[in-house]
């Protein structure tokens, strides 16, 4: 077990390393000069040529690396030209809330999408079966962006029941920060209005988010709970008395979802990728928010900081969903 | 006299496929008292499995129809019961076995879960079966439960049961494994028991010792069972009734000495003839022409006549109805006598 997780953090390594090459390539290639944008119009030659030394710009793009690489292991992300700020405190800022609206897509996602999994397994090719797969269909095939804006128009707009976008108005008082995700800090503190709050701001972008892995879950779920049922266990299961609901809830759903996880971890990592275009639409202040403001600036150290953190993130999402795979089948446990 | 245990009449079952409607049960009757053993034997696709599946009505329909007959449970015909009276009866009036036993575990949980969840919906019936006053609560049931299914791994001959309730099924070999399912199979205290080629899948040196376990389980509980075996000498070793099953009907039926001694229908005796020795491969029939019929389109009359050495014109028109050869010895054969007769 404890070498298992050993072996995967060290995979980690190569794609690390060849996530900042890659990055420092494309900063190579850019046109343009990121300095003299960060300096602003009014900046004179003299100006951004003191602030490419500050940068260390001047330098061979390799020692460039090397600095960067070396500040790496320390924890120093390098630093953005744009906010004059550590790159790694920046992410630490915004990595919560992009977290949190990860976390509540997937939520969603999970929590609907396997209970329906397993209803239109049961209930297939009858009504409930055919009109969640169109759902499904369009779903998957609908943009996030898109979507969102959908949403937008009908609950924000024509309703008026959400709020437009945003995270917290600044008229509410933030929770004191626990976890860094407001919804939950806000239960802690025991403060209702803040939590309502927070939530109906994070409820239409974790929506929009969370339709396209609700319904690829949903699916996988559906046909593994499908051969499931017609596993030799469950008939010995029927046979011997069983109740139906409890074969179903119980021995088939456990078996069908150890074969939908898989599906789960690649699409957590998918959303903290995806979240630059959910954020915009919403104005979401996370990663993805950050990200879009640097790359417009040509601004590479916090875009570098963002692949960085999303690559890692996405690794030990899968690393986790390993260890709950073994949790749920004893075989791979013991093997 | 009382109604027998198992009495199934006149039983017409047809399948549904892509091909067309396969009228695979052709009027099966068949009468198992407590105490005793059937063994069910046949080719393969000759409606064994179809036959106990039938019993608890295990088949989703379509593609299963019963067309015709009763199967009377005690007196009570469970083909007219409705669902919910229907599964009350599975597990703890009649349990199942089935030929894989790694196949037919959950591999995903603990052998102890799995006995405890078939105990506790034995006792939604037969509340006697745990060791608990009746009002008591869900934590106590289910501690009763666990014993009893501790109890039961131990008279199945499973080591250390207290400590295997927690480990999964793919930490047991196959023949422990099959013994597990039969603790399951008995843990409702069914009044009768269907095994499905129970010993099909394990190596012989097993087989030998769970038909030696289901022997002594079936004297002290006192339940009827039905075996289905492919293979006669199971049948010869384990058994005390026998019925040989043709394209969906019995043939002959009746003790298993009477049968083996005194083989009235052609085609039991065509099977006793093909027991494997060394030089015949498993599932040949030594000097039978000819395959099992097409059940879609069956042969009119009697459906083993194509493949038969003595079959007449008479053979082709009617389903032969058996004739009593013996003492509870029957034949479903037009050529076969009444014992008066047969032997001089
Ligand atoms: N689900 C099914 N659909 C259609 N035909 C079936 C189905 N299951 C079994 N049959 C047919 O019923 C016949 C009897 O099968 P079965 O009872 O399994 O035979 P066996 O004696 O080997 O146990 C076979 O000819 C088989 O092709
Ligand atoms: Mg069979």
């Amino acid at each position: 077990m404890l070498q298992f997780i050993v072996r995967r953090v060290l995979l980690l390594i190569p794609v690390l390393v060849g996530l900042t090459v890659i990055m420092f390539a494309i900063a190579r290639i850019l046109p343009g000069d990121p300095v003299a944008l960060a300096a602003g119009p009014n900046a004179t030659q003299a100006e951004i040529e003191a602030l490419t030394v500050e940068y260390g710009l001047d330098q061979p793009v390799w020692v460039q690396y090397g600095h960067y690489v070396s500040g790496l292991l320390q924890g120093d992300l390098g630093t953005s030209l744009l906010t004059r700020r550590p790159v790694a405190a920046d992410i630490a800022a915004y990595l919560p809330a992009t977290l949190e609206l990860v976390f509540a897509a997937m939520a969603i996602a999970v929590l609907l999408g396997i209970p329906l999994g397993l209803v239109t397994a049961v209930w297939r090719n009858r009504w409930p079966d055919y009109l969640s797969q169109v759902a499904a269909i369009g779903a998957i095939s609908m943009p996030r962006f898109f979507l969102g804006l959908l949403l937008q128009l009908c609950f924000a707009m024509w309703l008026a029941w959400l709020p437009l976008g945003g995270r917290l108005p600044i008229i509410v008082i933030p929770p004191p920060s626990v976890t860094g995700f407001l919804t939950i800090d806000a239960l802690i503190a025991g403060d209702w209005t803040a939590f309502t709050t927070a939530l109906s701001h994070l409820a239409m972008p974790a929506i929009a988010m969370s339709l396209s892995p609700l319904a690829t879950i949903m699916r996988m779920m559906r046909s593994s709970t499908i051969e499931v049922m017609q596993q030799d266990y469950v008939m010995t299961a029927r046979a011997l008395g069983l109740p139906r609901r409890q074969i179903i809830t119980k021995y088939v759903a456990r078996n069908a979802v150890s074969a939908t996880l898989t599906v789960i971890g690649l699409y957590f990592g998918w959303l903290l990728g995806g979240t630059v275009l959910v954020e915009t639409v919403f104005d979401w202040p996370g990663l993805g928010l950050y990200a879009t403001k640097a790359i417009v600036s040509q601004d590479m150290m916090p875009v570098i900081g963002v692949a960085l953190v999303i690559g890692l993130l996405f690794v030990l999402a899968n690393l986790v969903i390993d260890l709950l795979y073994g949790v749920i089948n004893p075989k791979v446990r013991y093997s | 006299m009382t109604a027998p245990l198992l009495s199934i009449r006149d039983l017409h079952l047809s399948m549904s496929s892509y091909d067309g409607k396969a009228h695979v049960l052709n009027g099966i009757d068949l009468t198992v008292n407590r105490g005793e053993i059937w063994g069910l034997v046949g080719e393969s696709g000759c409606g064994k499995s179809l036959t106990g599946l039938s019993i608890s009505q295990l088949l989703p329909s379509p593609p299963a129809d019963y067309m015709a007959g009763e199967i009377m449970l005690e007196g009570r015909d469970m083909l007219k019961l409705p669902r919910p009276e229907l599964q009350k009866l599975r597990g703890n009036r009649i349990g199942m076995i089935f030929q894989d036993p790694t196949t037919n575990l959950n591999p995903a949980f603990r052998i102890g879960d799995q006995l405890v969840d078939v105990a506790l919906a034995a006792a939604r019936w037969k509340p006697g079966i745990l060791d608990c006053p009746p009002g008591a609560g869900r934590s106590e049931r289910k501690r009763a439960a666990r014993k009893l299914a501790r109890d039961m791994l131990e008279r199945v001959g499973i080591p250390d049961a207290g400590m295997r309730l927690d480990s999964y099924p793919h930490q047991f070999s196959g023949g422990m494994r099959q013994r597990v399912l039969i603790a399951m199979a008995l843990i409702g205290r069914p009044d009768l028991l269907i095994a499905d080629e129970p010993t099909t899948a394990l190596d012989v040196s097993v087989q030998a010792q769970i038909l030696k376990l289901l022997k002594g389980c079936v004297a002290d509980y006192d339940m009827g069972v039905i075996l289905i075996t492919h293979n006669l000498g199971v049948v010869a070793e384990t058994c005390s009734h026998v019925a040989v099953m043709y394209a969906g009907n019995i043939v002959e039926s009746g003790p298993v000495a009477a049968v083996i001694e005194r083989p009235e229908h052609p085609y039991t005796r065509a099977l006793m003839a093909s027991i494997p020795t060394r030089d015949t491969r498993r599932g040949m029939l030594r000097g039978l022409a000819g395959s099992v019929p097409n059940l879609i389109t069956p042969p009119p009359g009697c459906r083993f006549a194509p493949r038969c050495p003595h079959a007449t014109a008479a053979c082709m028109t009617g389903v032969p109805a058996p004739v009593r050869v013996g003492r509870d010895h029957a034949a479903a054969c037009i050529h076969a006598k009444e014992p008066e007769t047969a032997h001089v």
